[in-house]
């Protein structure tokens, strides 16, 4: 932080003395530095200036002594130079940098899951009581056979419809990792490595994983491809399409350098396209590569942000020999990000949806492919109403944080979180234990699946398979009529 | 102003019944007739109809075009279309008799048809492909038509009022078959259109069904990418077309086509033997989107036999019953009881579990000679 910067802290931090018993826990706790103790006054104080709002203090503070407040007076309001504008120049005169940040678009762009309704059964046809019916959530993904051939490639099943998107080692911690790599297993779904690679201990989860191969090609060789269910070649990200990444040379300690495959402390660079990929027949070449090295045994994944023209790009994947395409929404979060380009790029998961689905249906190739979505599934309606777009299953991230601990501070890039989630500071990351971690995504896991079983059930159906798809069960409010013809959906009011 | 049926769809609830005379002997239409009659609390007066096999021997060889006109603009825009695509051996109004009950009906006529060869030749596409397209494109896009049945040696019958009514309007009695099949409707709101009424029919296909497919939508759209059209927003109409697809394009046996539509469920499929359980993951992972799910009970009638199937978890009634060479599906026991009073065996066939009725091997040359 510069000595001097013009603009007001962002938070103030109020202890409650009466309260406070000086345990300073909160001090040791606060990543960034924020609280502090002064041992000759025997005085805690605060740099309101450091506090990012994650929360880990008042979370952990026995006392309940702790608040943080969204620091007053505010900014003369202005509808159009808002207080996000104003902070964001002040900190580019201050550094001349490019604005960073983590974690998801924050800004309120529509949300249609919010403008989505679903159907249930009243009288004409019976709903369906997931606890005493056989309720089905199992999902198949990779490429169908065209009937009477044969498969190649074997599918992957998977529990529930939810997976656990890419988070690399690196990115997040250790204990974060193998949180995620435990609850897949233990839940029969899916984890993502990211581009980071598989860290050797927890080839044991391998069998849960998709494994990743990026434009840094970080981690990447013939053991742990064959190691993994699913290989996934990452294009890009819907927090940041585009543009590459960037983990500092700060976190690439020894064990994340042995994973990456690259010289400790040095900076993990991935560049925008993979340099082997300048169109589409060269990503028909890498995926006929990756199917190579593991002998037609792997389903192989690629994974593109949603952009404009992603209908289009899908098809091209589809046709290029992808068994599962994978598509991140602008909402989808990340480790680091430029903060305009997260905010500023990228279309809505839902549009996405519903537009690669129905040009695959047009195109009469929908059912080879399996559609996975991606990018801030907030809850188990969200999920159900990506499937009743069109989307065969969902990877969630940023909801899987939240399990983990989590609090949208959006400081990941920093790597000084204190909940030891974005971090590799042992001394932080060690606060996240991996079984409590794999507990609690699990129990999301189990919280959501029943919620989806509950809903299926209430529009009658007991398979999700039936709910691929099904847009007649959605019906949208508020939406205008170019958004409901292209999510395909009617508005509410209207009949079957 | 109110949609049309056909625009829209309507929920209904219903009576079916069914049967067939496996050693192929021919029998009029009042047993059928007074089987749906004794459901008659199954329906509302809002539809009634019925599919008969074996009845245009005369004909076997033409397919037996059953349309519904609203006006005489669409038949003349109709014929005009047939004419340009195939031969035309007979044609006819549907001998209909005045029943008090049933109110003013649309014009009725049938056509024995056989396409021109250049016309089949020049689509690139199969006989029975040319024929449903063509059956496709009347009922899409020529308004106030609609094609009740186009198979050959069968028909459909049907239309707005009590079953027991349409039967007597179509002057049932006078035709002879081996295999009939009946439906009795109870929409839940319909200003009534003769087209809605059951059944639904493709080609030599044709289903009755008792039930609301809440996977509609998801059956709908699997089939739109293999060119199928839904015009009449019934869920009927998708039980035909993907018994079509399956069956007749896919090539699989009725029996395997069945296990698609009422699927088992996976911890039942789990706890097959390797050859069955890999066969039935395989048909849930290509064909889960034409899984029907929700409540329904279907009779399937085709050339030479008929199917009654349930759905998986047996949400609408459906009783199978035998005696001799006759065998029965029905909404209600008593339906069947009612026509074959010294029924010998009776069961509840379990959900997703088809039953099937064929025309014992001898008949069937018999009847195709």
């Amino acid at each position: 932080m510069p000595t001097l910067s013009l603009m007001p802290t962002e938070f103030t931090v109020v202890r409650n003395e009466e309260k406070c018993i000086k345990c300073l826990a909160c001090v040791r706790q606060c990543g960034f530095e924020a609280q502090q103790y002064d041992a000759e006054d025997d005085r805690l104080y605060a740099i309101d200036a450091n506090c990012v709002n994650c929360q880990r203090c008042v979370s952990i503070c026995p006392a309940g002594a702790l608040t943080i407040y969204k620091n007053p007076p505010p900014l003369r309001p202005h509808a159009f130079w808002t207080e996000n504008h104003l902070r964001n120049i002040a900190k580019q005169a201050e550094t001349g940098g490019v604005l960073l940040t983590g974690m998801g678009n924050d800004q309120p762009f529509p949300a249609y899951f919010d403008r989505l309704l679903l159907n249930a059964s009243q009288v004409t046809n019976p709903s369906i009581d997931p606890l005493r019916e056989p309720m089905e959530l199992r999902t198949y993904l990779g490429r169908r056979p065209e009937p009477g051939a044969k498969t190649r490639t074997p599918l992957v099943p998977i529990a529930t419809p939810i997976m656990f998107s890419a988070m690399s080692y690196g990115s997040i911690s250790h204990e974060a990792f193998a949180s995620l790599a435990r609850a897949a297993k233990e839940f029969d779904t899916m984890f993502n490595t990211g581009e980071g690679g598989l860290p050797g201990d927890l080839y044991e989860y391998a069998d849960h994983a998709v494994v990743q191969v990026a434009s840094g090609r970080f981690g990447v060789h013939a053991d742990y491809l064959n190691a993994g269910r699913i290989v996934e070649i990452k294009i890009g990200q819907g927090a940041k399409p585009g543009i590459g990444g960037h983990l500092p040379g700060e976190k690439i300690t020894a064990p994340v350098a042995a994973t990456r495959m690259i010289p400790e402390g040095t900076d993990a660079l991935s560049p925008a396209p993979h340099h082997d990929i300048y169109s589409i027949e060269d990503l028909k070449q890498l995926i006929f590569t990756l199917k190579e090295a593991t002998r037609y045994q792997k389903p192989v994944s690629v994974k593109v942000s949603a952009v404009h023209n992603v209908a289009a790009i899908a098809s091209g994947i589809a046709r290029a020999g992808a068994d599962i395409i994978a598509i991140d929404g602008f909402r989808g979060g990340t480790g680091a990000a430029p903060t305009m380009i997260r905010d500023h790029v990228g279309i809505p998961i839902e549009l996405a949806i519903a537009a690669v689905d129905q040009r695959l249906r047009d195109e009469g190739i929908r059912n080879q492919v399996s559609l996975v979505a991606a990018g801030g599934f907030r809850s188990s309606a969200d999920v159900v109403k990506a499937i009743a777009l069109g989307a065969d299953a969902v990877y969630i991230a940023t909801a899987a944080l939240i399990a983990l601990g989590c609090h949208l501070c959006q400081k990941c890039y920093t790597g000084k979180c204190s909940w030891g989630i974005a971090t590799q500071d042992p001394y932080r990351s060690r606060r996240l234990n991996p079984e409590i971690g794999a507990e609690r995504l699990y129990n999301l896991l189990r919280g959501w699946s029943h919620e989806i079983k509950e809903m299926l059930g209430g529009m009658g159906i007991n398979s999700i398979e039936s709910l691929r798809g099904n847009r007649l069960h959605l019906r949208g409010v508020g939406l205008n009529e170019v958004e409901l013809k292209l999510l395909g959906v009617k508005h509410a009011g209207e009949a079957m | 102003m109110m949609l049309k049926e056909g625009e829209y769809r309507i929920p209904s609830g219903c009576a079916i019944s069914g049967f067939i005379n496996r050693d192929g002997r021919r029998v009029n239409g009042s047993a059928i007739i007074q089987s749906m009659a004794l459901m008659q609390e199954r329906s509302n007066g809002l539809g009634g109809g019925f599919a008969a096999y074996g009845i245009y021997p005369e004909y076997q060889d033409y397919y037996a075009l059953h349309l519904l006109f609203e006006d005489k603009l669409s038949r003349n825009q109709v014929e005009e279309l047939i004419k340009d695509n195939f031969y035309i051996e007979a044609e006819d109004r549907i001998p209909t008799r005045h029943v008090r009950s049933i109110g003013k009906a649309p014009l009725l006529w049938r056509y024995f048809v056989t396409p021109r060869m250049a016309k089949i030749e020049e689509s690139q596409e199969t006989e029975a492909d040319f024929m449903s397209r063509l059956v496709m494109r009347i009922n899409d896009s020529v308004a106030g038509a609609y094609v009740v049945s186009s198979g050959k040696n069968m028909g459909a019958f049907k239309g707005v009022g009590y079953p027991e009514d349409i039967g007597e309007f179509f002057r049932l009695d006078e035709y002879q078959a081996y295999s009939w099949i009946a439906h009795g409707r109870f929409p839940t709101n319909t200003p009534g259109w003769w087209g809605g009424a059951h059944p639904f029919t493709l080609l030599d296909w044709s289903v009755v069904h008792n039930g609301e497919i809440s996977s509609y939508g998801a059956n709908r759209r699997f089939l739109e990418m293999y060119g199928y059209k839904m015009t009449l927003q019934t869920d009927t109409e998708v039980v035909a077309y993907a018994i079509d697809l399956l069956v007749r394009r896919h090539g699989l046996p009725l029996e395997t086509a069945a296990r698609v539509l009422a699927a088992p469920f996976w911890q039942e499929i789990d706890r097959l033997p390797a050859v069955e359980r890999e066969l039935y993951t395989h048909l849930r992972v290509v064909y889960g989107n034409l899984l029907l799910n929700g409540p329904f009970s279907i009779i399937v009638g085709f050339s030479g036999g008929f199917m009654a199937l349930n759905d998986r978890i047996k949400l609408r009634p459906l009783v199978a019953a035998s005696c001799g060479a006759t065998l029965y599906a029905a909404s209600e026991e008593a339906a069947i009881r009612e026509i074959c009073p010294d029924v010998e065996k009776v069961w509840y066939p379990r959900g997703g579990e088809p039953v099937i009725g064929r025309l014992e091997e001898e008949t069937q040359c018999r009847l195709s000679a």
